[in-house]
């Protein structure tokens, strides 16, 4: 019994360590990946590049688009005097946003009257965009707040207490707010998809291919044990994946595991079984390689990635769209791996998460299974 | 009497409402190579494929080794021994790795492995080349590779589909000598070509037509069992005009091109060769040389296939 399964497990070996574009694929893509994703994948929003347009040219105008400049949120390109120039400056992508401080903004800040500063924004860039307009909206409101009460306090000439309610947050789980922090554990789930489920998918489609699944079930081979055969090997290189990525994570990234590695591993083992049964239900419908590739990249990870809130958070999703999420096994995945990740919580909060896994896994695994089973049986 | 390798009763099998195979039946003696000959589409993968295991029947029944194709897969798979035309090895493993591999799969150990191994080596003539790539080999090479590993379990049939369809002459030749040596152990040879001259290699030959059997025997008797008419062989200097010519006669029974000659199967050697001679004669087309042939197998298939399509005789 455990014969048969053995030399197809050796087999899959041999052929992965002569196959560089395997090898590189189950390998090095993680690390690669991992680094570039670790790096490039910031959607932390610093240093925004503003262009003041300060009509004003007051010592309070000035004074004021210090402190934007000041907040660390943004930079600051130039001061012009021409509001026609801001055009050119966001179409050339020089700034993202410009500031226009209209005349005598000091003079009627002074006097207590109403002030309106004009900010143009550039919408191409969306993210960028609305927070840096919330900050410009947060710094505005402060600085003018504050203006308030020092000149109440200069006409009273007396010290009042101000009653200024400053809230202070303070953020739990990833308190630099770092989006690597967030990014990193997510591309745990990634790579456990790409190689398990791409690389599961080409493997068994390849011997369709060159004719050699056929040889095999000619032979007296039973497809339990085909099918253990070409599966190990791929669990095997999704631990692998599991180690690296954690080690590089809290080598490299200085991301330490909040919570229980023991139970993020278990949890990830679970999260194999919906990637390999997706990977030989791709194989049972692909008949060659190409389109194995396709259908597992274009019409599978590709909508998981993005629905899966690797990206794009699922609560801002269409209610219909949400639905839709509710099937990914990644959705789930990314929940287990970010609250132990980051939060450091274990089973107790992450059982639904963990079962819903399990059932839609589970569901996959059989369908493909007796797929397979009745193409070679 | 003999015994048989393999019976196939009423067998047939249905892709939706196309007939691939329309109930044929046929008997394989042990030791025997048997032909089963067609052209592309004819049928004899699906029955293969069936016989194998590797398909499942629509109706009838077979027997390979005794035991029966719609219950007893099992059984069938560990007697035999199967080779496609793709001569399905494994490219990026070496030699020596691929008969480790499916002697690992037929659970061949130790001693056993290592006999078999030899074997296959030898067979497949490839010692001293174990730490080869499989895909450098030359075509010729691995396809007796992939025949000795179909062999390593010893099987009692084997089963070839198209085995020499991508290798070449020389090859082919060596291929048919190893398959004669083979026989000669008591092995059932079932081989599917649509190479006629292979064709003459095997003991019994059956031939399948739109998925219908239409003939049947040994090379011999079907040259004279089935093609009674004489057959000239025309050499001209336009055997293409010729072609067209003969082709519309009521005293041609048929026509066809032999390389740049032709074949004619006629009712009546001396009358006909007479009307030939005026005939071509009449279209200014020079007579190099005329005589009557012994038939080959290809102008007795070519005969029951005109047969089969003219609606005449069933051959069976």
């Amino acid at each position: 019994m455990k014969g048969r399964i053995f030399h197809i497990v050796k087999k899959e070996f041999l052929q992965l360590k002569k196959d560089k574009k395997m090898l590189g694929m189950s390998i090095i893509a993680p690390i690669l990946q991992l680094l570039l994703l670790g790096y490039a994948a910031n959607i932390d929003t610093k240093n925004i590049p503003v262009v003041f347009c300060d009509m004003d040219n007051s010592r309070i105008s000035r004074n004021y688009s210090e402190t934007i400049t000041n907040s660390g949120y943004f930079v600051k390109i130039k001061t012009i005097n021409d509001i026609n120039e801001i055009d050119s400056y966001i179409n050339y992508g020089k700034a993202s946003i410009g500031i226009i401080i209209p005349v005598n903004f000091g003079k009627n800040i002074i006097s207590g009257k109403t002030v309106e500063i004009q900010g143009i924004i550039d919408g191409s860039d969306s993210n960028t965009a609305t927070i840096g307009m919330n900050y410009i909206t947060m710094i505005t409101r402060e600085y003018t707040q504050d203006f308030l009460i020092k000149k109440t306090e200069k006409l009273k000439k007396i010290n009042i207490n101000t009653q200024k309610i400053t809230p202070e947050i303070r953020i739990w789980y990833n308190p630099e707010l770092k989006s690597r922090n967030f990014m990193v554990p997510g591309i745990l789930g990634l790579l456990l998809m790409v190689t398990t489920l791409m690389l599961t998918s080409l493997a068994i489609v390849k011997e369709k291919e060159i004719g050699t699944l056929e040889q095999l079930i000619v032979s007296p081979i039973k497809p339990y044990e085909l099918l253990l055969g070409k599966l190990i090997p791929f669990i095997i290189i999704g631990i692998i994946d599991i180690i690296l990525v954690l080690s590089v994570a809290s080598l490299w990234f200085k991301i330490t595991i909040k919570g229980n590695e023991i139970l993020l591993f278990f949890f990830s083992i679970t999260f194999l079984i919906s990637t390999l049964g997706i990977g030989l239900f791709v194989s049972t419908i692909a008949s060659n390689q190409q389109q194995a590739m396709i259908v597992s990249m274009f019409f599978i990870m590709m909508p998981m990635m993005y629905m899966s809130g690797f990206i794009f958070p699922i609560e801002n999703m269409p209610f219909s769209i949400q639905i839709i999420t509710y099937v990914m096994p990644l959705r789930y995945y990314f929940n287990i791996v970010r609250g132990i990740f980051l939060k450091g919580i274990g089973f107790y909060e992450l059982w639904f998460d963990f079962l819903m896994m399990l059932i839609i896994g589970s569901i996959i695994f059989t369908i493909s299974i007796l797929r397979f089973k009745k193409r070679i049986g | 009497m003999k015994e048989n390798a393999i019976e196939v009763k009423n067998l047939t099998k249905k892709f939706g409402h196309f007939l691939a195979v329309d109930n044929i039946s046929f008997t394989v003696e042990k030791g025997e190579i048997f032909g089963f000959l067609g052209a592309n589409g004819a049928g004899k993968s699906t029955t293969i494929r069936m016989l194998c295991g590797l398909l499942s029947s629509t109706s009838g029944t077979a027997k390979v080794a005794g035991y029966d194709i719609n219950n007893e897969v099992e059984k069938i798979k560990e007697n035999i021994g199967y080779m496609s035309q793709k001569f399905s090895l494994y490219d990026d493993l070496t030699v020596e790795e691929n008969i480790e591999f499916f002697g690992g799969i037929y659970k061949l150990k130790n001693k056993l492995l290592q006999d078999r191994k030899k074997w296959a080596l030898e067979t497949a003539d490839l010692k001293g080349k174990e730490n080869r790539l499989t895909k450098d080999l030359p075509g010729g090479w691995k396809q007796r590779l992939a025949l000795s590993c179909a062999l390593l379990h010893q099987p009692k049939i084997v089963f070839l589909d198209e085995p020499t369809g991508s290798v070449d002459p020389i090859s082919r030749r060596n291929f048919w000598e190893l398959i004669n040596t083979l026989s000669e152990q008591h092995i059932t040879i079932f081989v599917t070509t649509h190479y006629l001259d292979e064709a003459e290699y095997c003991n019994d030959i059956m031939l399948i037509h739109n998925g219908k059997i239409i003939a049947g025997g040994s090379p011999n008797e079907l040259k004279t069992k089935y093609l009674t008419s004489p057959i000239l062989q025309v050499e001209c200097s336009d055997p293409l005009a010729a072609l067209d010519i003969l082709q519309n006669e009521i005293w041609v029974n048929e026509v066809s091109m032999f390389g740049n000659k032709l074949h004619l199967n006629i009712n009546n050697e001396k009358k006909d060769t007479e009307f030939l001679k005026k005939l071509l004669n009449k279209n200014s087309i020079d007579i190099i040389k005329i005589g009557k042939i012994i038939p080959s197998l290809e102008d007795v298939f070519i005969h029951l296939i005109e047969n089969n399509k003219k609606g005449g005789i069933n051959a069976r």
